[in-house]
């Protein structure tokens, strides 16, 4: 929670302008020059309060997600969730959408359409046991929506640069107004978490003995399915496809908080902002004086983590 | 403790196009051990998973105290009816305390959190499961037999009149089945209904107080595994021939020179 207020605070002071730390902190004491206070006030609070929310989506959704496939290596952006909100986006986009809210409403049915999707093609070739087809199969259904994605991209090059953004998520030129509207949707899934954990923590116990509880497994993946893809597509809708933040984050609430769904989901809360928050940082000082988009930066990192997931000799079996 | 009475009418379990169950009537004794015996593939589990609705009926009902279970909430049937399926895992790292623990889902709700009185039911599920110097180890820690009494103490929590126990001792060794068998008749002392589907038949004529064989998705024997266990129903039900002994201890039945059944054998 400290180190959480530490890194806001460092992305309030740090950036890849020529705003340095000291004219920041000025501007945080109450004094500092109109451009400084511009800086601050206008690029980057937005951007750290848009990476606060979206590390939390990614992170609780990503926990939400390994939980009800009990497999460890599901993850929003591994297995086409992301991707598919994405795809819808810049279908919209391209289309002629151009309503903040209803961006928002439609990455998340694409996020939805992503989920059933691979679940579905997991479920068909009995994937469920062994973690590593899922992923596969959730590999195939992100290569083919980014080629999509990229295919929308010419056809309309006017949309280009708003359309790359699709396909490579970025906390960069955020505005409040993109988190202002995702805020019910947030609202909503926080309240179908709450109401899923229990059951959903019995299901950790497999489904018989989840049923033999008084839960009803059927509806609680739908209810689990139904608050990743308001989550995912929130965060998308947001800052576009951001990989393996739900893949390290909950890895990560785990490893710290046992394996209790429950107490998993509360060490998400501030893990998930506190790895967004600071990948966005090196995002911006990595290559300063231009930015890296943080989607580059979350594969960069994230990848390697994944390789040593599947390879570290006993797998967490959830 | 009021009297629950699980019984089925015409029931019958299918899995695809197969019959499984076939009409099958009976009725469970209350605050008894009812074993389900019978060959592999005889329906056994099935039967179980119908009992606790976790297996749809094709026709005919499953009665609760008369009521059909299909029409029953989830959490009100979870309050009269605890179930444990065979080879049942937990996440790595999850403590007997915390596994236990889950016992009290069906009594809580959204305005009902944890209570000091679910606290007590779990160190009463704990103590009488005997687990509960084992109550912060993890499971996977266990021995077979500690494991398998943490998942009883499990259902204990719940507090449900009838406990299902579906091979509650299959992966078990000899001394790890009787610390199950023992706390089994424990439970049903205190006024609970059990019922276990079991391989081994000895076992069944030692621990249970009601015997229902199952053949070919039928009811061929049910009664006292005194009265209807016979050389007969024996080699019906595992084609084996064997002579059949009185324990001198305990006078349940022994399975003696046990040998694959001969064609030319004489009906006795």
């Amino acid at each position: 929670m400290v180190l959480l207020v530490l890194v806001c605070l460092a992305s309030l002071l740090l950036g890849a302008g020529d705003v340095g730390p000291a004219r920041a902190l000025s501007v945080l004491m109450g004094q500092g020059d109109a451009e400084a206070r511009f800086v601050l006030g206008s690029l980057r609070l937005p951007r750290t309060l848009i990476g606060l929310v979206v590390g939390l989506s990614l992170g609780v959704a990503g926990a939400l997600l390994q939980a009800v496939t009990r497999n460890p290596l599901a993850e929003p952006g591994l297995l086409g969730v992301s991707a598919g909100a994405a795809f819808a986006v810049a279908l919209a986009l391209l289309l002629g959408a151009t309503a903040t809210t209803m961006r928002v409403g439609v990455a998340q049915l694409g996020a939805m359409a992503g989920c059933l999707c691979v679940l579905g093609v997991a479920r068909v070739s009995g994937a469920g046991s062994d973690p590593v087809r899922l992923v596969l199969a959730g590999a195939a259904l992100t290569g083919l929506l980014l080629s999509l994605t990229s295919l929308l991209l010419l056809f309309d090059q006017r949309a280009a640069d708003e359309i790359r953004f699709w396909i490579v998520g970025s906390l960069a030129g955020r505005r409040l107004e993109h988190l202002v509207a995702i805020l019910p949707s947030l609202l909503l899934a926080s309240g179908l978490v709450l109401a899923v954990a229990r059951p959903l923590a019995a299901m950790a116990l497999g489904e018989r003995i989840a049923s033999g509880l008084g839960h009803r497994p059927g509806l609680i993946r739908l209810l689990v399915i139904v608050a990743v893809a308001l989550l995912v597509g929130a965060a998308t809708a947001t800052a576009g496809p951001i990989a393996f933040i739900g893949l390290v984050v909950p890895f990560a609430a785990r490893a710290l908080a046992g394996p209790d769904i429950r107490r998993t989901l509360w060490f998400c809360l501030p893990l998930g902002p506190l790895m967004v928050i600071a990948a966005d940082i090196v995002s911006r000082l990595l290559v300063a004086p231009s930015e890296m988009p943080l989607g580059v930066l979350t594969a960069l990192c994230g990848a390697p983590v994944l390789v040593a997931v599947v390879r570290a000799r006993r797998m967490p079996t959830l | 403790m009021t009297r629950h009475q699980l019984a089925t009418r015409d029931l019958t379990l299918c899995h695809g196009r197969a019959t499984v169950i076939d009409r099958l009537a009976l009725s469970l004794p209350v605050g008894k051990v009812t074993a389900i015996v019978g060959p592999n593939g005889c329906g056994k589990s099935t039967l179980l998973a119908g009992l606790s609705r976790l297996h749809a009926p094709k026709q005919g009902t499953v009665l609760l105290d008369g009521r059909d279970i299909q029409q029953l909430p989830a959490r009100e049937l979870a309050r009269r009816l605890a179930l444990l399926p065979q080879e049942a895992t937990a996440p790595e790292g999850l403590t007997v305390a915390e596994l236990v623990r889950f016992g009290r889902q069906p009594h809580q709700g959204w305005l009902r959190q944890w209570s000091a009185e679910d606290q007590r039911v779990v160190h009463k599920a704990l103590a009488e499961a005997d687990v509960d110097e084992l109550a912060d180890r993890p499971l996977d820690t266990l021995s077979g037999g500690q494991r398998q009494r943490a998942w009883i103490a499990m259902t204990i929590a719940q507090q449900t009149p009838l406990l299902l126990l579906d091979e509650p001792t299959s992966a078990l060794d000899l001394g790890h089945q009787i610390e199950v068998f023992e706390l089994v008749r424990r439970l049903a002392a205190e006024g609970r209904t059990v019922v276990m589907v079991l391989h081994d038949l000895a076992s069944a004529c030692r621990y249970a107080d009601h015997l229902l064989a199952l053949h070919n998705g039928q009811l061929v024997a049910t009664g006292p595994p005194g009265e209807v266990v016979t050389t007969e129903l024996v080699r019906r039900l595992y084609d084996i021939d064997c002579t059949l002994i009185p324990d001198p201890a305990t006078g349940s039945l022994l399975l003696a020179n046990v040998r694959r059944a001969s064609r030319h054998s004489v009906e006795a």
